[in-house]
């Protein structure tokens, strides 16, 4: 089978930046990483490769080095990196992401083998949307299961696949045709260590680069600022909160009288709270 | 499958390994270098004041590309006591030219860079990969293993770029553990400021950039330095001392740190800055008694590893940049004559290395440790002191006659240490100095 795993190059949040200034993020020098709930949907595409055969391909879209983020993708032990980098794409949000995206896994359908399962993290650690996976499954027309914290079963012959999905208040099991596209829930699986041939052949591969036009995008105005319609108003950095956070002591207090005591509390310390809201109930 | 085998395995992306593993793949040679690190560059600490004549004898065009910081313009040397410093400051205009001498850097960006020409110039690396014992055969050393499954890596020679704490040599007999009075532990932060901040506080345009390098109370009777340098939007500060001081005095790098930070002369330079940054690494610092064996059967030491620091001047990342170069230009040679890589024939490089400066430089301090250690205790105690009370003394305008001022200033000295200690200083900080 032939397992398609979209991985985003993120700015390692834990080390980023606000410019204290000008309030914007200073990505200049901070280490990227792989955005990191994709990990989980590359070792989940491994498990299966390993089971069924058939091949793994990451893709991703993003500049030149981007390619680091695939490097590292190889040293897991997936077959072929595809980088997906042209200048239209630059300023893309999730609409032009997923087209993007999507075309170019059509074309990786026609290059190498047909696709059977697009992965994707459950969303990125810098954009946060979780969009783009159910994107590439609307334009391709896939079957989307998302939240995914594990595949039960695989039917190669009858096309079909088996799935849980966390869902609030419990699991779902979930049962779908292949073709389909998958947006992996994290902490669901532990990304392997690749063996010493498996990192030396990954500093040898050839990672695939195609420009938009080598990876068939054609409308282009779908593509980078054109192709999208988010704005960014305004960034700035959240500012510290001046009160410390209070514990209330609620031990061994009735459900009645712990909501009195947190009201008190809050009432106390926001002495104008009470009349307003009491005003607003009476009309 | 047979084991894969490489001309040569560097084992280390910091500045030694990348100046060996460059050079060697730039010849032509089958270079294979393995780093532990998520990339090249993210366990490194360093200050940093990049030499730029020593980059430039391995990539001549750096400037092209490289991320450097600024430009040293300044150098400020301050010989501090709780309340004040005593300065040498040298600024020159000449330092504006057009290849500029010394650079300060960010070394997770520059060893990303630098790992960047080496994987251009052909050499192989692998990241996020150990190496964990090297192989023997016969008494020679044949390859390496790592942290990730499947067998030895051979090659005909192993450069051990490995820094100062690396295991490796240690864990194979062929390089004793650093002893704790020949590293120093150093603590470094960094602070970030507008730029425009930073040039007004330092008195400075453009990628000029300023040094001030520190020592005295600073340290409280411990052997050691403090440092503070401009970057263009953030200054780096930091102290050390030797590890087996710390352990004597039980007081943590960071408590010096923070005093330092408080130091009245210091303290309006970081004023408002945001700290992101925070490392502490060793500092080899044992000078030429402290060098190791450098090389044997199938293997080469170079950089930290090999003790490889000029305490006095700061110099470190240059050494190493000079020893793996002149490693790779041994091997090098060696290859071309098709000869083996046996101990007789590597001692090539240690004979290189005499003829450098690296080696030079390290037999001029070789009995600097040593003073500096013995006589700890005024250098960076009673002496600053001293030095700062008769400072004051002399400049300060208060009615006393010039002569008797001066009387007092030499008695001073004489009251704390004697005719006879002040000479004995005086003579073995010139004899180590030679
Ligand atoms: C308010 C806002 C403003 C933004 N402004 C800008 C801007 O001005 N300029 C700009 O360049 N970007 C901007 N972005 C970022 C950009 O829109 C998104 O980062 C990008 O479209 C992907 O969306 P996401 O990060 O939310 O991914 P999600 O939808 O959260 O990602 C889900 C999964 O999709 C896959 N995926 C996502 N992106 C890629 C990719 N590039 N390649 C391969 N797989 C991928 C991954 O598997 C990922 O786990 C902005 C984002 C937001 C929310
Ligand atoms: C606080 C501080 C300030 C300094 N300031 C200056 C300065 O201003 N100017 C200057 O020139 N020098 C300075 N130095 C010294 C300078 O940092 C070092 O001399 C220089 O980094 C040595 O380079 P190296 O390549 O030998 O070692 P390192 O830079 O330490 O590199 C060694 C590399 O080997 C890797 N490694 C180790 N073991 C293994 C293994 N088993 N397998 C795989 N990889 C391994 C490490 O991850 C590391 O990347 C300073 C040092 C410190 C700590």
């Amino acid at each position: 089978m032939h397992l398609v795993v979209c991985i985003k190059q993120v700015p390692d949040s834990a080390q980023i930046r606000v410019h204290p200034v000008t309030n914007t993020i200073m990505r200049q020098g901070v280490p990227t990483i792989i955005n990191p709930y994709d990990l989980f949907a590359i070792e989940a595409a491994l498990r299966l490769r390993d089971k069924h055969g058939g091949k793994v391909t990451v893709l991703t879209m993003g500049p030149p080095m981007a390619e680091d983020s695939l490097r590292r993708a190889l040293t897991y032990g997936v077959d072929r990196a595809v980088l997906l980098t042209d200048r239209a794409f630059a300023g893309s949000d999730t609409l032009a992401t997923s087209y993007a995206l999507s075309q170019a896994i059509l074309k990786i359908g026609q290059t190498y083998e047909p696709v059977d399962i697009v992965f994707t993290g459950k969303q990125t650690i810098d954009g946060d949307t979780a969009q783009v996976g159910p994107g590439i499954a609307k334009r391709l027309d896939l079957q989307q299961l998302t939240y995914v914290s594990g595949v039960n079963e695989v039917n190669l012959e009858g096309k079909t696949i088996t799935v849980e999905r966390r869902a609030e208040g419990g699991v779902q099991i979930l049962k779908s045709n292949l073709p389909c596209l998958i947006t992996m829930l994290e902490g669901t699986n532990e990304i392997r260590r690749g063996s010493i041939d498996v990192a030396l052949a990954a500093a040898r591969a050839e990672i695939v680069t195609w420009n938009a036009a080598a990876a068939g995008v054609a409308e282009m105005g779908k593509c980078g600022l054109k192709g999208s319609p988010t704005v960014v108003k305004r960034v700035f950095a959240p500012s510290p909160r001046a009160d410390k956070a209070k514990i209330i002591d609620i031990g061994g207090l009735t459900p009645d009288a712990i909501a009195t005591k947190t009201l008190d509390e809050i009432f106390n310390r926001l002495p104008t709270i009470e009349k307003e809201l009491t005003a607003m109930a009476q009309g | 499958m047979p084991a894969e085998k490489f001309d040569v395995i560097v084992v280390g992306a910091g500045p030694a390994g990348n100046s060996c593993a460059y050079t060697l793949a730039k010849r032509g040679l089958k270079v294979l270098q393995i780093e532990r690190g998520e990339y090249p560059g993210s366990k490194n600490v360093q200050g940093a004041i990049m030499y730029a004549n020593m980059l430039e004898k391995i990539i001549p065009d750096f400037r092209d590309d490289a991320p450097l910081e600024r430009h040293l313009i300044e150098q400020r040397l301050w010989y501090m006591d709780d309340s004040s410093y005593t300065g040498v400051h040298y600024r020159s205009d000449d330092f504006n030219e057009e290849a500029p001498n010394r650079y300060t850097i960010i070394r997770a960006q520059f060893d990303k860079w630098f790992s960047k020409k080496v994987q251009e110039a052909g050499a192989l690396l692998i990241l996020e990969t150990t190496v964990t014992d090297l192989c023997f055969s016969g008494g020679k050393v044949i390859g390496v293993k790592t942290d990730r499954a499947g067998g030895t890596i051979l090659a005909d020679v192993v450069v051990m770029a490995e820094g100062v704490n690396g295991v490796l040599g240690t864990k194979a007999g062929l390089r004793p553990r650093p002893k704790p009075d020949t590293v120093a532990l150093a603590v470094k932060e960094m602070h970030f400021l507008p730029s425009d901040v930073i040039e007004s506080r330092f008195n400075i345009s453009g990628d000029e950039g300023v040094v001030i390098e520190a020592a005295g109370t600073i340290t409280r009777g411990m052997a050691g330095t403090g440092f503070l340098y401009t970057n263009k939007e953030s200054i780096s500060i930091g102290i050390g001392c030797l590890v087996s001081d710390f352990a004597l005095t039980g007081k943590a790098p960071y408590e010096l740190l923070e005093d330092f930070k408080k130091h009245p002369a210091v303290a309006p330079l970081i004023a408002g800055a945001e700290v992101k940054e925070y490392a502490a690494h060793l500092i080899p610092e044992g000078g030429y008694n402290a060098v190791p064996q450098l090389f044997g059967d199938g293997w080469v030491i170079v950089g930290d590893a090999g003790q490889f620091v000029n305490a006095v001047h700061r110099e470190g990342s240059n050494l190493a940049m000079t020893t793996g170069r002149i490693a790779a230009e041994a091997i090098f040679q060696i290859k071309s004559r098709k000869d083996k890589f046996s101990a007789e024939n590597l001692s090539l490089y240690q004979k290189m290395l005499e003829q450098s400066f690296v080696m030079k430089d390290l037999k001029k301090y070789k009995r600097l440790p040593d003073f500096m250690h013995g006589a700890r205790d005024r250098l960076f105690g009673s002496y600053p002191e001293l030095v700062s009370k008769a400072a004051q003394n002399w400049f300060r305008v208060d009615g006393k006659d010039k002569k008797s001022k001066e009387k007092e200033i030499v008695r001073s000295f004489v009251k704390a240490r004697g005719v006879r200690g002040l000479a004995s200083d005086a003579w073995k900080l010139a004899r180590s100095w030679r």
